[in-house]
């Protein structure tokens, strides 16, 4: 792999550009691999990249039904952040966004990582008790947020108007070390990265079943035909329920659409991400100078990859009480994305009934910041069968009432 | 956009209208039942791609609850049904079975 570096631009720029490689090799899928990950979204490059960088194992097959970063992983509202209440959900959390700060010099690719900060406001007395519960859990978890007053909310997004009729702005969550990265880099950049240590990435490749003897794991079916692995990891998504079915058993789980949305390119206006959770909306500005706002979820199961229209309007008008100006800007663009939501709103990162499967989902609507921590503590679960990041968050977890109640405190936006 | 009848009132309502239930015909578990048990009820969800039944509320309607068979892969609507029941209609499966052959869904559970 050349690195990329000022000098690979220099060197380019004086021969046209005709030098640079594909970023990742395409190749047809070998007959064994030790380990086969089922999706190359953020999640499942991830964990393949750590399976190679931590561990020393390369012979792995990450397998994609569509293209590469382009299920959720390209459809989130790239926020970053990891002000969780619940201990195992912020240490995850935080390892991720610690990762996130040095991932363009480890996998040497722009991911764009921005610490620009991001601010939850509360807009009721119950999210004002909430987020300094919060506050106070982060101080001894190490996640460094603070508890702001409005004025200072007002002082680092002098847009917003405080004072709304229905939801007033009472303060906020704030943390200065979050903020967005790049979403589809973050993929590329794994993926190079990956291909790099000899991984292969097979792109518009189905899994159609998966094949077990005795109880454990020997290998999956596919569309370009059957591939055999040692052990698998499950890293889909919204598809999760599906796979799962292949291997035989059943997830606590539904999938759900969850939109988003860019407004028209305008000049900077605001250089923080700001979350409005009562009234189900987060707002951005990416480095084009859109708006990228993200909603909530449906109610209802889907797998459509789109969501309901009045969900767009409630999600705006939400926003244009505590952003007035949102009122003027047209919206360029709308996606949706199926995302798998657990029974307590946290994931699932764990072995399964069947031996050597390997299962990572339920990340819900908040995958895309986790991607670096998930990746890494699922490597160290398949290559170890332990990881003290996953301890928490097993498929046995709600049986046990072991639940990691991220609902009641992270609201809807999560 | 989602368009459910009502079985009750015969509104066609569109989603804004109604509120979403979640899973169909769930056997209900409560005290005496073992943890397995408890814990399907509670958890445990169905979650195909394709074919799946869900109660339904006609909330800014009649206010009743109520079924439908629904494809989660194309939102199409095969029916809906009264609430008081633990299986679809025959006029429903048969439609299912006509327009996708070859689905299933967990067995439909005795409601006693």
């Amino acid at each position: 792999m050349k690195r990329y570096s000022v000098f690979a631009v220099a060197r380019e720029a004086l021969r046209y550009h005709t030098g640079w490689e594909r970023a990742w090799r395409s190749p047809e899928p070998k007959r064994h691999y030790d380990v086969v990950i089922v999706g190359a979204g953020g999640h499942g490059l991830a964990t393949a990249y750590y399976l190679g960088k931590n561990f020393g194992i390369t012979n792995v097959a990450i397998i994609e039904k569509g293209w590469l970063g382009g299920g959720n992983t390209g459809r989130n509202t790239t926020i970053i952040r990891s002000n969780y209440l619940q201990d195992p959900s912020a240490a995850i959390y935080e390892k991720a966004r610690s990762l996130y700060e040095t991932m363009s010099q480890d996998l040497n690719y722009n991911v764009m990582f921005s610490p620009r900060g991001v601010i939850m406001l509360a807009q009721t007395e119950h999210e004002i008790r909430g987020y300094k519960r919060t506050a106070h859990a982060n101080q001894q978890q190490g996640v460094q947020t603070e508890w702001i007053s409005p004025e200072r909310v007002k002082e680092i997004v002098p847009i917003i108007n405080l004072d709304g009729p229905r939801y007033p702005v009472l303060g906020g969550l704030y943390q200065e070390r979050g903020g967005t990265a790049r979403h589809d880099a973050v993929a590329w950049g794994y993926a190079r990265a990956c291909s790099d240590m000899g991984m292969d990435i097979i792109q518009k490749c189905e899994v159609t079943g998966v094949r077990t003897e005795n109880g454990r794991t020997v290998g999956v079916d596919t569309t370009k035909g059957p591939i055999d692995c040692d052990k698998i990891g499950m890293i889909v998504a919204g598809n999760a329920s599906v796979l799962s079915e292949m291997a035989g058993f059943r997830l606590p789980m539904e999938s759900v659409a969850l939109q988003a949305m860019v407004s028209e390119p305008i000049k900077p206006c605001m250089d923080v991400v700001v979350m409005a959770n009562t009234v189900h909306g987060y707002m951005s500005q990416s480095d084009k100078g859109e708006m990228v706002i993200g909603g909530g979820t449906d109610g209802f199961n889907n797998y459509t990859q789109r969501g309901s229209f009045h969900h767009i309007e409630e999600t705006v008008r939400a926003l244009v009480e505590t952003f007035p100006m949102v009122s003027r800007l047209k919206m360029l663009r709308q996606w949706g994305g199926i995302v798998d939501v657990t029974g307590d709103r946290s994931p699932i990162i764990s072995k399964t009934p069947v031996q050597n499967c390997f299962i990572n989902c339920g990340w819900g609507t908040g995958g895309f910041k986790s991607i670096p921590g998930s990746g890494w503590a699922m490597a160290e679960l398949m290559a170890t069968g332990h990881s003290p990041l996953t301890e928490e968050f097993t498929i046995n977890r709600f049986k046990e009432g072991k639940f990691i109640d991220e609902s009641v405190a992270a609201g809807v936006a999560h | 956009m989602l368009i459910l009848e009502c079985p009750y009132c015969g509104v066609k309502a569109e989603e804004t209208e109604l509120a979403a239930g979640g899973e169909a015909h769930l056997k209900r578990f409560g005290p005496g039942s073992s943890d397995d048990e408890f814990h399907d009820y509670l958890f445990m969800r169905e979650n195909p791609k394709g074919v799946h039944f869900e109660r339904w509320r006609h909330a800014n309607g009649c206010g009743k609850w109520f079924h439908a068979a629904r494809c989660t892969m194309t939102l199409e609507v095969f029916g809906t049904y009264t609430a008081q029941t633990s299986v679809p209609t025959q006029e429903i499966i048969d439609k299912i079975a006509a327009k996708r052959p070859g689905w299933t869904w967990r067995e439909f559970a005795d409601e006693k």
